[in-house]
């Protein structure tokens, strides 16, 4: 079979570790008391089309070596793409220098919880390796799903994406540890926009902002069958123009997974992020309401709300899932919620020593090889309920159904937040009865998820991936995982988006 | 290796040569022509960054990134594909030679696909200032340290980055296309902590003498002091005094819709509103890569030289910019402000520079009856692509002004408003000058006083 997609031998797994363990074994001799190490290759091929036309054809790879050490009590991180004995160890020197340097500006030593030394090898689970997929069929795929959108009368623009990335990481630390870890990540999405009057509408398909995306091969976007969804995308794109606006009004709201889970990453995700409780995120990211004095003590939500914090691949092939995280400590499952209650952080093993963990939960992650790794979402999840959906929407006499996020914000402490999303659904006696534009909804926190009387049950639970959640100075970009199903929330403040038009 | 070596101070990295990138350029068009490329355009992109980042009072994350990445297009028949990689032996490079003409080969023609631009003239811009690449780590650390004693002195916490660095950037083609460019770079941000408040400040600069961390430092823990006792107002419609930083953030996200490319594909808020009354006779504003307090190339990704735009004049959306294929779509001259090839954005500007207005933060408070004085906006997401509503929240210091004095801190708002109309009632303007902020990039944009501006929600500090 012809290939499309050449990379060059990088040369074999031990001449990583020798990179690996020569830059510890420099941080040593310099003077770290303790260094952890990422070689890493990063390798991706971008697809997308607009209006019929190929958009972007594009593949990268990124080869590179980052160092982290503690010296003098506190952190340096240096890091270098020359893959040679001396570029690796010059960049280990640096990487102290730079430690001595913090040691300038610190009020005590840095210290860690105890982690064992891990020697392992682990690849995410997948069927079809997308790279080996025929660059011909992946863009027919896009560009019949383009065809099928544009079709549909009233649509003004048709765009499809996929994206595919191996990401091969080499972790060695100076307590022992050697672990390699390789994932496959595939995602894809459709968009279909209408302008028409003075209006823009749109809908997509699998979900907003570049679809779905799983530790997943290329079986993921063959499962996701978007040939066949396309014309009802365009046609709500082009529906929407001559639906009612959602209402202003205080009532029932039921919220579909893909919106319920990014409604999880902005309203639980990031403020159970240990560094930002204790402030190390203050100036950029934000700070959280979930101070210390919560853990254990806050009713986040309803009995029924239980969320975890699942990295290990038993909780499905989410963005979030790895076997080990890039601190090397082993992938776990923290409760966040539980029966309501709020039960757990996010931490790192310097974060688990500052409060009296015992142990990390093992959440640190890094973009690439040149970005220190910090505490991430894993796969933060809405355990499911009880409930069927078709029972739930037969249950709720007056509400509305919002589906599809189009925008999302929240203060920088994660109290009031506001989403929109693409579309509604009027709700009454039990049934949908008309569509509805320009839907949104808004609250505190706490107060909103103390009003979710109702979660649909696993038949309905997808593991959402969002793909581009930036934190960090530099920035980084990662893809956190979320599990949901449909939920119902009561009393909530509704269609404030446009209450200034 | 010997103890010497072992503990001799590392030496600081610096970029290469202009001469290297230009030589690497040469060999992978070389090699590009050697495996058949019809048509190829190479990038050379180094990146020599340090970023200093403290919390509570202390650094607790010090980083350093050196890399080299190579991005090989190659066009043939209406064809195109772009491969990168950061693996720059010949091997490497052959390899991704080879995939991006696979990558051509294998997709449908686009017979829309210009040939590359052939040689061009640019002016030359100096961006590269040493006093800012000499920055060392324990330079930044040294700056830190004093603004979080200054944090302790007032019983406050600091946080922020101090990052400084050095980047740069070159491209050629197989029909002789040559253009290069270097900057230096320097940022100071700074959030002092007073519970249950926080101010912020920030500057951004290619010349690290631009700025005084200490004055930043030192401005923020006022703020932050001021914004200790804040009071719960009602939600509504207020004057606003937004600082540049906050102007700055809430306005970047009206210039996609200046792309020629946004219009043609009917996602911008300029479809049929072009030539006409949109915003107040007050707004003017340019795209100028050349303006003394930009950074940036004077060469857009394919090459062509950026010219200086103008996009509105006196209140009415005048020009848009072109990338090459957008301006032969419309039969105009492109105008330098396309994005890398391939892509399916086209253009946007990026150099923004609003016109000057008389008035001052001061003056701007002294006037103001009732209103509130906004320091910074954040999470500012669109909830309206064609009216331009904006959703997002005041963060870092909001305070009511109350018949010309600032009377009390305010909890903060979430706002839902039209960013057309906000630009319709802009009273007053500030000098305009180099802002920074989070949500958008550097702009040059002054302070602004606005009326009715719409706030709906108060969160709970």
């Amino acid at each position: 079979m012809p290939l499309n997609f050449y990379f060059a031998q990088i040369g074999d797994d031990s001449d990583m570790w020798d990179l690996a363990v020569h830059s510890l074994d420099i941080a040593r001799l310099r003077g770290a008391k303790y260094a952890d190490v990422r070689v890493m290759h990063l390798r991706q091929r971008d697809l997308t089309t607009k209006n019929g036309q190929v958009g972007t054809l594009a593949q990268s790879e990124s080869l590179g070596l980052g160092i982290r050490v503690l010296a003098n009590g506190a952190w340096g991180f240096a890091s270098t793409d020359r893959l040679t004995c001396d570029g690796v160890a010059a960049c280990a020197a640096h990487a102290v220098s730079i430690a001595k340097a913090s040691a300038l500006a610190k009020r005590r030593d840095v210290t860690m919880v105890a982690e064992e030394a891990f020697v392992d090898s682990w690849q995410s689970p997948f069927l079809k390796d997308p790279f080996e997929i025929p660059l011909e069929s992946q863009l027919a795929l896009l560009l019949a799903t383009d065809a099928a959108m544009r079709r549909v009368k009233g649509v003004t623009l048709t765009e499809t994406d996929m994206q595919f990335r191996k990401i091969d990481s080499w972790f060695a630390s100076s307590i022992g540890s050697r672990i390699h870890q390789r994932k496959v990540i595939s995602g894809c999405g459709i968009v279909a926009t209408a302008f028409q009057g003075e209006e823009i509408q749109k809908r997509s398909y699998p979900n907003s902002f570049g679809g779905q995306h799983l530790l997943a091969g290329y079986e993921l976007i063959e499962s996701l069958n978007l040939l066949q969804h396309a014309p009802r995308i365009a046609e709500q794109a082009a529906a929407l123009h001559s639906a009612a606006q959602c209402p202003q009004k205080t009532g029932t709201l039921i919220l579909g997974g893909s919106q319920l889970g990014l409604q999880i990453h902005e309203s639980v995700g990031h403020p159970i992020e240990l560094d930002r409780v204790l402030g190390e995120e203050a100036n950029f990211a934000g700070t959280s309401f979930l101070t210390l004095d919560k853990l254990n003590h806050l009713r986040y939500g309803s009995d029924i709300v239980n969320v975890v914090a699942d990295a290990r691949i038993e909780h499905g092939p989410g963005l979030g899932s790895f076997a080990y995280d890039d601190e090397g400590v082993p992938a776990q499952c923290t409760d966040i919620i539980k029966d309501g209650q709020f039960r757990g952080y996010l931490s790192n093993r310097e974060t688990a020593k500052l409060i009296g963990l015992q142990r990390s939960s093992g959440t640190m992650r890094t973009e690439s090889w040149n970005r220190l790794p910090i505490i991430r979402m894993t796969n933060v999840s809405l355990l499911p309920g009880v409930w069927d959906y078709e029972n739930l929407l037969a249950d709720t006499d007056d509400g509305i159904f919002m589906e599809t996020n189009k925008s999302w914000s929240i203060d920088d402490r994660r109290y009031q937040f506001q989403f929109s999303t693409e579309i509604g659904w009027e709700i009454k006696g039990g049934k949908k009865v008309r569509m509805l534009k320009n839907p949104s909804y808004g609250g505190i926190t706490t107060e909103f998820w103390n009003s979710c009387d109702a979660i649909c049950s696993a038949k309905d639970w997808t593991l959402w991936g969002t793909p581009n959640c930036g934190k960090g100075q530099p920035m980084q970009v990662m893809g956190t995982g979320h599990g949901a199903s449909p939920a119902r929330f009561r009393n909530i403040q509704i269609g404030m988006a446009f209450s200034g038009r | 290796m010997g103890a010497a070596a072992v503990h001799a101070k590392p030496p600081k990295a610096s970029l290469s040569d202009a001469r290297r990138l230009h030589a690497i350029i040469n060999d992978v068009l070389r090699l590009a022509k050697s495996a058949g490329a019809e048509e190829a355009e190479v990038h050379v992109d180094e990146v020599l960054d340090d970023l200093t980042r403290f919390a509570n009072n202390a650094i607790h994350q010090n980083v350093s990134e050196h890399g080299i990445t190579v991005s090989i297009r190659t066009v043939a028949e209406s064809r195109t594909a772009r491969v990168t990689t950061n693996r720059i032996d010949e091997n490497s490079l052959r390899a991704a030679i080879d995939s991006a003409l696979s990558l051509t080969a294998s997709q449908p023609k686009d017979k829309q696909l210009l040939a590359l631009p052939s040689k061009q003239r640019y002016r030359s811009v100096q961006r590269f200032i040493k006093q800012t690449a000499a920055i060392t780590p324990e330079d930044r650390a040294r700056a830190v340290r004093r603004a979080c004693d200054l944090a302790v002195q007032q019983g406050q916490v600091a946080a922020g980055i101090f990052s400084t660095g050095a980047s740069q950037f070159a491209m050629g083609n197989s029909r002789g296309l040559l253009a290069a460019y270097r900057e230096t770079h320097a940022e100071f941000s700074v959030t002092m902590q007073e519970a249950p408040a926080a101010s912020w400040a920030k500057a951004n600069s290619a010349d690290v003498r631009e700025f005084d961390s200490q004055e930043l430092a030192a401005r923020a823990s006022e703020k932050a002091h001021l914004a200790v006792d804040a009071k719960e107002l009602a939600t509504g419609k207020y004057t606003v005094i937004l600082e540049p930083s906050a102007a700055l953030d809430l306005f970047g996200f009206l210039f996609y819709d200046f792309a020629a490319t946004a219009v043609a594909d009917k996602r911008s808020c300029l479809n049929g509103r072009m030539g006409k009354p949109l915003f107040g006779r007050n707004i003017s504003i340019v795209d100028d890569v050349y303006h003394p307090l930009q950074l940036g190339a004077p060469f857009d990704g394919e090459g062509v030289p950026r010219q200086r735009v103008l996009l509105v004049d006196r209140g009415v959306p005048k020009n848009l910019v072109y990338s090459r294929k957008a301006a032969k779509i419309a039969r105009r001259a492109p105008t330098g402000h396309g994005f890398t090839l391939p892509n399916e954005y086209g253009e946007a500007p990026m150099n923004l520079v609003f016109s000057n207005g008389d008035s001052s933060m001061e003056k701007m408070i002294a006037a103001t009856e009732r209103g509130l004085l906004v320091t910074r906006l954040w999470y500012i997401r669109e909830v309206d692509p064609y009216e331009k509503i904006m959703t997002g929240m005041t963060r870092d210091g909001l305070f009511l002004v109350e018949k010309g004095k600032v009377t009390s801190a305010a909890r903060n708002f979430r706002f839902n408003q039209s960013l057309l109309e906000a630009l319709r009632n802009v009273e007053t303007l500030g000098p305009a000058i180099r802002a920074t902020g989070e949500e958008a990039f550097e702009m040059v944009i002054p302070a602004m006083k606005i009326r009715d501006f719409h706030f709906t929600e108060v969160t709970k500090f």
